[in-house]
């Protein structure tokens, strides 16, 4: 398993990042956990609809995506707000997908980014279609895919992987393992002793990777993207990691797992080992912590302020976005739940 | 008798099944050790065993596709998919190997199996978890399909589906699991499939709907009742086979009909429903069938979901409007 900052702060490698370069991305890993922990709260008020936290999968999201280029494509999950985030997703409209509003599905035309896959598996597939698109057109982007232990038992995953070889399209597959598909441990998941073994299969090189650690999974997205660039092809990265959180917030993991596993995984934390990383190189302070700490909660009041101050949609919106011109039959539908029924 | 809610009742209907017959299975994603998203299979592992009560990899397709294996094989798998919107990757398994084998092997093999579907919104659910799909499962030849609405129907209906040498397709709407209860009989009974229930009797006008809509159907007859408009309710509860005979004794009586469900539309089964009943009773109608439905869109977020669901004021207009005529 490729690691190179250990849970203590210590490097066991070269780092592939300045110190000032890590010290934004602890920056952006606080800001995702400040985001997360809102998202939980928000939902517990009645102000979100159900909300999947990404606790202790910061590192494997801001990671690799601080790998990318603007222009590359993301492919996301439900689980993914901090990649998508950091592949410049608006905040606001990461909320207002959540509150339930269509709009969040919306990003501005230069931001690269597919609304978040609901169903598993599914969209794997369409990042082998974007990379291909990309290089048939002479775009030097490539397509990355987020995805979970769970998804690579659909059969979307196989096809994806194997497409993706075969063609040998410009994309990048990033697993986060955390350990669970709702309640189904990953060891009954599959019985491949890793995920990253599974690229052998397809013809692909395999990458197993310290999931909390940033700099260990910057330096494996970098080396993916810089092959698929060079169109060498695809990859298939494994990030080890955990999902500290309930599957959502509808879910109570009390139900199937021990809390004791939690707390050990708690202990290798991605946020503390960069903390002491930085630490020690005199490049943080407590106040400096408490300083981003409240720049990342008083920007993330304003988004939640934008996405909850959206004009609420109305009963026509429902039909306008069906097609680009509105068939009669969804014409007259529209018309009739515009003029109500008394 | 107990009081129990849907949830329990299938529940109920699920632990009878395992503790009669060995040969049935539970088998879907997250139905054991957390006893499924809605805890419908609640404590059946802890009783039946991780062999009987069985998580599922992350796969619709292999649910199905293993649980035809079974059902040929001589279990009678019960599967669960996890929300009607996570059942299309299992749909070629379904239409081409579980709703035909018996045909294909002139009744050499067969698939005696169940797919229990949540489904349905008004929940303010994620995108995809809020499909009513129905008509999707009612074209394929070779499938019967259940929708109840009521706990006592609910258990009758499953214990009739896993006890069926057939495959059955039995959706749950999601939003009315908890939402009612009643006394449900603590031993094994079935209901008859292909019966509808007439759930309220009317002079005036017949109301035929399924599954969630039930409830607004329900509160659109009372609205009319304030008017001294009288409805029929029909919950069909079936799909397929659908029981004619209850839609055309009533239509025939009443003259005019209003069919109701919260799918698009288009193709939608009111469709069905509508040219059934006037091919049997043309001459007693008094006016057009009226359908309300889902709009032929996709079923929107939280923050819409009032703009798309059928109302029950919208469901008593339609029903005053046959009566103009
Ligand atoms: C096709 C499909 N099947 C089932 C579901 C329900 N579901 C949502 S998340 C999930 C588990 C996915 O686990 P994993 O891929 O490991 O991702 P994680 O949630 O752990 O991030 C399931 C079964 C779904 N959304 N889509």
């Amino acid at each position: 398993m490729l690691a190179i900052l250990t849970p203590s702060g210590n490097l066991v490698a070269p780092s592939p990042l300045e110190p000032d370069v890590v010290r934004r991305l602890y920056r952006a890993m606080v800001f995702a956990r400040t985001y997360d922990r809102k998202g939980t709260a928000l939902q517990k008020q009645g102000r979100l609809a159900t909300y999947a936290s990404f606790e202790g999968q910061e590192a494997a999201q801001v990671g690799s995506a601080a790998a990318l280029e603007p222009e590359d494509w993301m492919v996301a999950s439900y689980r993914d707000a901090a990649a998508m985030w950091m592949q410049g997703y608006p905040l606001e409209l990461l909320f207002a997908g959540r509150t339930g509003d269509e709009r969040g599905g919306s990003p501005p035309a230069h931001v690269p980014v597919l609304p978040p896959s609901i169903t598993v598996g599914g969209h794997m597939v369409h990042a082998v279609g974007l990379a291909w698109a990309a290089r048939l057109r002479g775009e030097r982007r490539v397509a990355i895919t987020y995805f979970g232990d769970g998804a690579t038992s659909e059969g979307d995953f196989h096809e994806a992987m194997n497409f993706a070889a075969v063609f040998n399209t410009p994309c990048v597959f990033f697993c986060q393992n955390n350990g669970w598909a709702i309640s189904l441990p990953r060891e009954e998941q599959t019985k491949s002793e890793t995920i990253a073994q599974k690229a052998i299969a397809y013809g692909m090189p395999g990458v197993q990777v310290d999931g909390n650690d940033l700099l260990a999974v910057y330096a494996a997205t970098e080396e993916a993207l810089a092959r698929a660039r060079a169109n060498e092809g695809p990859t298939l990265i494994e990030a080890v990691t955990y999902r500290i959180g309930p599957h959502t917030t509808a879910d109570d993991p009390a139900r199937y797992r021990a809390g004791t596993l939690t707390d050990e995984w708690r202990q290798r934390d991605p946020l503390e080992r960069v903390r002491l990383f930085l630490s020690e190189r005199e490049l943080w302070t407590a106040e400096w912590q408490e300083e981003i700490e409240a720049a990342a909660a008083s920007e993330i009041d304003r988004a939640i302020g934008l996405a909850e101050e959206m004009v609420p949609l109305g009963p026509g919106d429902v039909f306008a976005s069906m097609y680009a011109d509105l068939p009669r039959h969804l014409r007259l539908q529209q018309a009739e739940n515009m003029a109500g029924w008394g | 008798m107990t009081v129990r809610n849907i949830a329990q009742a299938i529940n109920d209907a699920l632990d009878l099944a395992l503790g009669k017959d060995e040969a049935v299975v539970v088998f879907g994603e997250d139905v054991g050790r957390t006893g499924g998203v809605f805890r419908v299979t609640d404590g059946l592992r802890e009783q039946y065993g991780a062999e009987r009560v069985i998580d599922s990899p992350v796969a619709e397709s292999g649910i199905v596709g293993v649980g035809f294996g079974m059902a040929v094989g001589g279990l009678r798998p019960v599967l669960e998919l996890q929300f009607m919107g996570f059942s299309y990757p299992a749909y070629d398994q379904i239409i081409n190997h579980v709703a035909r084998i018996r045909n294909r092997s002139r009744h050499r093999f067969s698939a005696p199996l169940v797919i229990r579907i949540p489904y349905g919104g008004g929940i303010g659910a994620a995108e995809h978890h809020s499909e009513s799909m129905e008509a999707i499962y009612t074209h394929i030849p070779g499938l019967k399909v259940l929708v109840p609405s009521t706990p006592y129907d609910a258990k009758g209906l499953l214990l009739a589906a896993i006890e069926d040498p057939d495959p059955v397709v039995y959706l749950e709407p999601i939003r009315l699991y908890r939402a009612v209860k009643e006394d449900v009989p603590d031993e094994w009974y079935t209901l008859p499939i292909g019966a509808a229930r007439v759930e309220r009797e009317g002079d005036d006008v017949t109301l035929i709907t399924w599954g969630a809509m039930t409830k607004e159907t329900r509160q659109a007859a009372d609205l009319l009742a304030d008017e001294d408009i009288s409805a029929e309710v029909i919950d069909l509860r079936s799909l397929v086979p659908l029981d004619l005979e209850t839609l055309v004794e009533s239509v025939g009586r009443t003259g005019r009909a209003v069919v109701i469900h919260e799918a698009p539309r288009t193709s939608g089964f009111g469709g069905e429903v509508v040219a059934s009943v006037q091919e049997e009773c043309l001459f007693s109608l008094a006016s057009p069938i009226l359908r309300v439905t889902g709009w032929d869109t996709v079923f929107p977020l939280k923050r819409s979901e009032h703009h798309y669901l059928p109302s029950a004021s919208r469901i008593a207009a339609a029903a005053r409007r046959t009566l103009e005529s």
